[in-house]
């Protein structure tokens, strides 16, 4: 292949991780935004969704389709309520204390690994794709299941974005996320905002491994590196800003893509690694955040 | 009592007690207690910057590690004695912690967090590029033979368990009185004013960022030096050492045991090693017994177990 069709390749596939990775991130964004906590388990919820897609469409027999399609709506149902369940039973209980919650999401990463282990196994396990049409591009082939997965992520993004901006339900969420305090004393509840927050966020990480499974397999340690990619988007997007998230994502996507294509991928990590610290050292708020207050 | 006499009594009665058990133990909790006690030093060192400057690192295993590839290589590579060994694996340490502090005590906050994850995992990939001599994901062996120090006449084999545990011992105790020195001195003050107010401290007059980057350097040579003496005891140098979980774990100690307490460290470690190994004996889902210790302590002991004791009983805890 000529150096044309080699960096296409690279961008579609930098495409469907940035895709994959603006769903985690913007969970992990908005419980950071809003609660002002870094959620440590953020990884192991999109695990969690992983698995669980694994598990319902093994129990679903038929067309894959039926089983993906059933998997997409009620693995993240599932892991929202693990996620409201945690937030009820733990993390309000310590008033959202900025070092206690780390050691109680620590916990909960060991808890829910360790449960992924026990009951699932330390194999990695496929999901058959729903649909596996191929399109064929004058150079190659590319499995239209990808792109579709890209399509999908940027629905979820911009219905989460209409949500935000434009329903009373992200009003609320604004006002909570810009003083909570102020909306407290406007008769917004924000405890259970905090409740709703903590599982959407979980929910978003859980369907971007619904859709990433029939690609990459299940696996009970596959929350690592979304975990460690969505910290350095959401740093770099700038706090609570969504589209920078977006940018970020798809910034990070496309380099981690290209760079890794053509050169050693140890290399192209470390350099984007010492990119991405040295920007924060000279620009801490972010690209598109703005100072905090 | 007056109360600088009764710190200095209840630490030299704690290291009095490690050397006391170091006669009564049987062989297993022998190793496992040599193992803790150089790991604690690495609690301590990570304390001094998140306990009293209050600095949350993520990326204190690239200290860690620099200590213990810089002597576990300078021995392998190089042929160096242990005490020269020891002595580059520190500075290594050193002169990391300085050039990170340099440029991440520029930020502050969640962004000081991930600036300081981000350049261990550069540390970490890096160990992985030049696998030629760091042996990469297989981690290198030291040599048993070079694991010895001469001391005038006699040699002590650091292969030796009781020799071993005289050497953590000897690390732990200088370490515990290095940062119980520094904390009382009127340079901890002025750490613990910059984590109570920083703002508040330079309009006093104090160069914040100069003493915030001594802390980062006296912290991060003290990891070193844990890690250094960590290659040389136990004789195995791997790149798992400065992965993300080894940064994770001595700020979980140091919340367990009580951050900004002296004895903190090593009652965390101390607590958390006990933990993982007497549940790892009734079940193998161990980790979720500890996730579940670990969010049990939180909830019921938020400032840690020598922070609650202090807070409880003994106030004049250092």
């Amino acid at each position: 292949m000529h150096f044309g069709p080699h960096l296409l390749l690279a961008t579609l596939e930098g495409l469907v991780t940035s895709a994959v990775l603006a769903l985690t991130a913007l969970g992990l964004s908005l419980v950071f935004g809003v609660m002002r906590i870094v959620n440590v388990a953020h990884g192991e919820f999109f695990m969690l969704g992983a698995v669980l897609a694994w598990a319902i469409s093994t129990a679903i027999s038929g067309h894959p389709a039926l089983g993906f399609l059933a998997a997409l709506v009620l693995a993240p149902l599932v892991v929202g309520a693990v996620a409201l369940v945690a937030e009820r039973l733990v993390l309000r209980r310590l008033n959202y204390n900025p070092e206690g919650t780390i050691v109680a999401t620590i916990g909960m990463l060991y808890i829910i690994q360790q449960l992924a282990l026990t009951f699932y196994g330390p194999e990695a396990r496929p999901v058959e794709a729903p649909f596996s049409y191929r399109i064929l591009l004058p150079w190659f082939g590319y499995s239209g299941y990808k792109l579709s997965v890209v399509a999908a992520s940027a629905v979820l993004l911009v219905a989460t974005w209409l949500v935000l901006t434009r329903t009373r339900v992200g009003l609320i969420m604004r006002a909570t996320q810009y003083d909570s305090e102020t909306a407290q004393a406007f008769g917004i509840p924000v405890d259970r905002v905090y409740g709703g927050v903590f599982a959407l966020g979980a929910m978003l990480a859980a369907v971007a491994a619904v859709l990433i499974v029939p690609i990459s397999q299940a696996h009970y340690l596959m929350g690592q590196d979304p975990l460690l990619l969505s910290f350095i988007v959401v740093i770099i997007g700038g706090l609570g800003s969504l589209r920078g998230t977006v940018v970020a994502a798809v910034l990070i996507g496309l380099s981690d893509g290209i760079i890794s294509m053509f050169f050693s991928p140890t290399l192209a990590k470390i350099i984007a690694t010492a990119a991405v610290a040295l920007v924060l050292v000279f620009r801490p708020q972010g690209l598109f955040g703005t100072t905090p207050r | 009592m007056k109360a600088s006499a009764k710190v200095y009594a209840l630490h030299l009665g704690v290291v009095a007690l490690l050397a006391g058990l170091g006669f009564v133990l049987p062989e297993y909790h022998f190793g496992l207690l040599s193992r803790i006690m150089v790991l604690a030093v690495f609690a301590m060192g990570y304390n001094m910057l998140f306990g009293y400057v209050g600095l949350l690192s993520l990326g204190h295993a690239m200290f860690f590690a620099a200590g213990l590839y810089g002597a576990g290589l300078s021995v392998i590579h190089l042929g160096w004695s242990v005490p020269a060994a020891l002595a580059a694996g520190i500075g290594c340490g050193a002169v990391l912690a300085l050039l990170v502090g340099l440029l991440a005590l520029r930020t502050s906050g969640v962004a000081f967090m991930i600036v300081t994850m981000m350049f261990a995992q550069v540390f970490s990939l890096l160990i992985l590029y030049f696998s030629a001599w760091t042996g990469g994901d297989q981690g290198l062996v030291v040599p048993q033979p070079a694991r010895s120090l001469a001391l005038g006449a006699t040699t002590l084999d650091l292969t030796n368990p009781a020799t071993r545990y005289c050497a953590a011992l000897t690390l732990f105790t200088l370490a515990l009185f290095v940062t119980l020195g520094l904390v009382r001195s009127r340079y901890g003050r002025v750490l613990v004013a910059i984590r109570e107010n920083e703002e508040r401290t330079r309009m006093l007059g104090y160069d914040t960022f100069s003493n915030k980057l001594v802390a980062v350097v006296v912290s991060g040579a003290i990891c070193a030096a844990s890690g250094a003496v960590y290659a040389l005891l136990f004789g195995y140098v791997g790149s798992n050492f400065a992965s993300v979980q080894y940064s994770i774990l001595p700020l979980l100690w140091v919340l367990l045991g009580g951050a900004a307490a002296t004895l903190g460290p090593l009652v965390g470690t101390l607590f958390m090693y006990y933990v993982t190994d007497i549940t790892s004996g009734y079940t193998s889902a161990y980790l979720l017994i500890v996730g579940v210790a670990l969010i049990l302590l939180v909830l019921f002991f938020p400032k840690g177990i020598l922070g609650t004791v202090r807070q409880r009983w003994l106030g004049w805890l250092p």
